[in-house]
């Protein structure tokens, strides 16, 4: 058994670095304070992403098969530890008002990522699946940290009741898989079931994208969306909407195309129709949404629609259309949220009614909404302009014209409801006075994740040719 | 060349962003920030004109700048200007140029104001300019965030109903767009977004069928060209004076521009199948839009509605698909651009003195503004194609150039004249004569800045009114590549 630790080395370093503050924090007298668990979280991250850095380019395998050793996760590793990173550095308000269970708040942040990398690297069922749960138990109780607000705690049991129904949903399809392949790699599943398309592959096949369906809130999967996204403290949000979408995407993307070659005629249709379906009804949804964790949880859902849209295209520009859409995603959304963060602690309000005015009484706050809420809607310069396109020409090249002509059709009335919060931002006076400004960190963060949305698309040349490696890594 | 043009596409924009990061209260520098820059803008386009070689052929626009720049997709960075693009390049810059002084005086967050002004310029001289598809349609959307912006915040009392339907209106066209590029790339052999190999290829009519009608949806909500037309009226209604000079000028034209650059020149038999549907569209633009400015109340919606009419003209004279008739399109953009141009600001005028634009309650400012009357008489002239003023000289063009092909229409359009000096006299003589009202009696001339910029433009309507070979040379140039198609 092939047991090279380094191979893992950067998921070894996040857990011990997560262990290590809860830890430190129950035995030092007193408890660590915010700043030194901060600064502990960001070594840890820092030191994760070096480590997993030299790993891209490699081609192997570690622990037999179990864990892949490639570009495809190294690049995904790489987006969760920046995501997380902006994440952490944002919650400093929240970490302020839970002060007594931070250490565990930061440390179950960082295990949770673990599992998101184990997550896209998986490459066998039972790693699969352990991973998922791992990032399921961990993300639920961080959606329901702030105990005292009855909404989080129903968000929290809510994503972990619906989360365990879609892991058994799931765990059925993979026995299944099993059952067929008589093996739990995935390389060696796609061998076996190479000649055998039947129902039972079908039905696996169906099970599996059901399961994932939950995770990445694929309509008509999504129903838990709104309310955790709403209910959770809005920095975890912005966590579960990039990161945790982004890893059941790494991870349904990679069995899809390791496991399921063989029944990939079927799975590109499943998948263009629940695209159609989660752009619609996302958009459609979240034009009439009055609070705004609730719309960017409807535009979350109608973006996870675009990614599908570039799955559904199953070829190796597709899906390096969609990585390089993951990570414009994650940028925007971020950004988006990052700054909603910020806005509803400054006015303690949630309704989109109350950022009237929000443009005098905050201009850099206002300005970062707009240029991410400008970028979810697909207009250019911003990095979401460009991820859309790289996915919508993907498609029309797989021959989904259909598909791509409802995509387009949806940017255009997704611009309504981003741009009726921009209306209110900038045309509608004021109500209120100036705000206070934001904390050094958070403003650190939030920055990066704006230039993200500046930068990312216009750079796009040097960043699709990791992509297309990623994307490359896929085919072995 | 290469440098002065792509200086003269990005300048604005980091005029913009300098006058965004100004530290304190910068209030009175925007302006002057964006008048320079702009200022320097247009004389770089006029030097890029200066320097255009009307026999320098297709292959080699004027400042080509050709870099890969997402090679993956087989996107490039690239710019240049032809005789098509030339003459709509320069009218942009002219006209925003103009737009800055004539809202020199603006008091409301006059820095966000002008930095959008300054970033819209940007953004339209882009769409003039790309040659490359995709970099076009990045410019085409670039333009809208600034626009809806513009009316929605410094607009009239209906500017925040206007500005999104001006931008829904649009980004729907803009999505049928993009599909028909995407699979204009797809179809062509050569794989490639790159306009002038494009030009170079024929491809199979029922391909090109298809994207000419995706691509012209795209295009006809910008002209905007009935029935997609209904946000026009509103937007340049509620828009600031300025703005509406800018939507009316430069921002419809794109719409007949992309047409002529994108439909005409690389889908020829496309073309040929749709002349006589464009052919028809054209006529009912010319007919409905001066039917509906006739009975108009509102002086901005006259302006407004006959800007429909005069599109229509455009239209007529691309369907024809003759030498002349493009001509006369082009030659109909560029002074439908000035002279709608100087009746908004004349309307603005009168409007910043008045504080109404209801025509019912103005009458007789002739005898307390006579040199606003003046001019607003000689644009009104203008528009109703007198000769010796520039609209005479493309109207002429186009029912030249259509008469022999589309009769019934173009003699419609002839008769639609008529429509148009009932209209326009009618205003003029509602407005600026008829008894004296006491309530403007106290009402001011123009100042010395404001008669500079209507000054410019009437120089310029005048100019080719009498002198069209100035635009003639350009425009043969860049249009003999797209009839020698047909």
């Amino acid at each position: 058994m092939d047991t090279n630790l380094s191979l893992i080395a950067p998921e070894i370093a996040l857990g011990v670095a997560g262990a290590l503050i809860i830890l430190l924090d129950a035995f030092v007298p007193g408890g660590l304070s915010r700043n030194v668990i901060l600064a502990l979280a960001v070594v840890g991250i820092i030191v994760s992403a070096a480590l997993a850095l030299p790993l891209a380019g490699l081609n192997s395998f570690a622990f037999s098969g179990a864990i892949a050793v490639d570009t495809y996760a190294v690049f995904f590793k790489l987006l969760f530890l920046s995501a997380t990173l902006l994440v952490l550095l944002a919650s400093t308000s929240l970490l302020d008002s839970v002060a007594r269970f931070r250490a565990e708040f930061v440390g179950l942040l960082l295990l949770a990522t673990v599992a998101l990398m184990l997550l896209a690297a998986a490459h066998e069922l039972i790693t699969l699946y352990v991973a998922l749960e791992m990032s399921s138990l961990s993300t639920a109780f961080l959606a329901a940290w702030n105990r005292n607000d009855g909404r989080s705690v129903e968000a929290g049991l809510k994503y972990f009741l619906l989360s365990a129904m879609s892991s058994a949903v799931l765990l059925y399809g993979l026995a299944l898989l099993y059952g067929l392949a008589g093996s739990t790699r995935l390389d060696t599943i796609g061998l076996a079931v190479a000649n055998t398309p039947n129902a039972g592959l079908f039905l696996a096949m169906a099970l599996v994208l059901a399961g994932f369906g939950f995770k990445v809130s694929a309509v008509p999967f999504q129903m838990w969306t709104p309310d955790v996204y709403e209910g959770a403290p809005t920095a975890v949000t912005a966590y579960l909407s990039v990161a945790s979408k982004a890893a059941g995407f790494a991870a349904l993307v990679r069995v899809l195309t390791t496991a399921l070659p063989a029944a990939q005629a079927d799975w590109a249709v499943l998948i263009a129709g629940l695209a159609a379906a989660t752009m619609t009804v996302g958009n459609v949804v979240a034009l009439v949404q009055s609070n705004i964790k609730r719309m960017l949880a409807y535009s979350s859902i109608a973006q996870a629609g675009y990614v599908l849209v570039g799955i559904a295209a199953s070829s190796p520009r597709g899906y390096s259309a969609v990585l390089f859409y993951l990570l414009a995603y994650t940028a925007t959304n971020l950004a988006a949220f990052l700054t909603v963060v910020a806005i509803i602690r400054l006015i303690g309000s949630e309704r989109i009614a109350d950022f009237r005015g929000l443009r005098q009484r905050s201009p850099w706050l206002a300005f970062a909404l707009a240029v991410s809420l400008l970028s979810l809607a697909g207009l250019p310069p911003f990095a979401g302009f460009f991820s859309k396109l790289y996915v919508f020409s993907a498609a029309v090249q797989s021959g989904l014209i259909w598909l791509v002509l409802l995509g387009v059709l949806n940017s255009a009335i997704s611009l309504y409801y981003y741009a009726q919060v921009i209306h209110d931002m900038y045309m509608v006076p004021p109500e209120g006075g100036g705000i206070a400004p934001l904390t050094v960190s958070h403003a650190v963060s939030l920055a990066v994740a704006v230039a993200g949305v500046l930068l990312l698309g216009v750079l796009s040349g040097a960043v699709l040719r990791f992509d297309d490696l990623a994307a490359l890594a896929l085919a072995r | 060349m290469d440098l002065l043009l792509n200086l003269a596409i990005w300048l604005p924009l980091a005029g913009a962003v300098l006058i965004a990061v100004l530290p304190g209260n910068a209030d009175r520098s925007a302006r002057w920030i964006a008048a320079v820059i702009s200022g320097v803008a247009l004389l770089l386009a006029l030097a890029l004109a200066w320097g255009y070689d009307p026999n320098a052929g297709v292959a080699s626009p004027l400042g080509l700048t050709s870099v890969p720049w997402i090679p993956q997709l087989g996107i490039g960075y690239v710019v240049g200007l032809d005789g098509l693009s030339l003459p709509m390049f320069v009218l942009n810059a002219l006209l925003v140029f103009l737009a800055v002084l004539i809202s020199w005086n603006t008091t409301l967050r006059p820095r966000e104001y002008f930095a959008l002004v300054l970033a819209l310029e940007t953004a339209v001289a882009g769409v003039f300019s790309a040659l490359d598809f995709i970099l076009f349609f990045l410019f085409w959307e670039l333009e809208l965030a600034p626009m809806f912006l513009l009316i929605g915040i410094w607009g009239g009392a209906r500017r925040e109903y206007a500005a999104m339907k001006f931008i829904l209106y649009t980004v729907a066209g803009s999505a049928f767009m993009l599909l028909g590029i995407f699979i204009l790339y797809l179809a062509s052999p050569a794989h490639t977004f790159d306009m002038l190999q494009l030009g170079s290829q024929r491809l199979a009519p029922a391909v090109q069928s298809l994207i000419w009608i995706l691509l012209f949806i795209g295009f006809a909500v910008k002209v905007p060209i009935f029935p997609l037309h209904t946000w026009l009226p509103d937007a340049h209604t509620e828009a600031p004076t300025a703005i509406s000079v800018l939507l009316a000028g430069v921002l419809l034209k794109m719409g007949a521009y992309g047409i002529l650059r994108a439909n005409f020149t690389l889908l020829p038999d496309a073309t040929h199948q749709f002349a006589l549907l464009l052919g028809i569209l054209a006529v009912i633009n010319i007919v409905y839009g001066a039917l509906v400015a006739m009975v108009q109340g509102d002086l901005k919606r006259v302006i407004a509605n006959s800007s429909i009419s005069h599109m229509g003209y455009v239209l007529l004279g691309a369907s024809s698909l003759t030498a002349i008739g493009i001509q006369g399109a082009v030659f109909q953009m560029f002074t439908h651009g000035t002279i709608t141009g100087l009746l908004f600001i004349m309307v603005g005028l009168i409007y910043d003195r008045t504080h109404t634009r209801a025509i019912a309650d103005l009458g007789g400012l002739a005898a307390r503004m006579p040199k606003i009357a003046a001019i607003f008489i000689v644009a009104a002239l203008a528009s109703l194609g007198l000769p010796g003023l520039s609209g005479f000289v493309s109207e002429f063009l186009v029912f030249l150039g259509s008469f022999p092909v589309w009769g019934v229409q173009t003699i419609l359009g002839v008769f639609t004249i008529v429509l148009t000096a009932g209209y326009m006299l009618w205003v003029v003589e509602r407005v600026l004569f008829g008894p004296e009202r006491p309530e403007w009696a106290h009402l001011g001339d123009a100042t010395g800045r404001e008669m500079f910029a209507v000054g410019v433009l009437v120089a310029v309507i005048v100019l080719i009114g009498v002198f069209p070979a100035v635009l003639g040379n350009v425009v043969i140039a860049g249009t003999t590549p797209i009839a020698l198609r047909y």
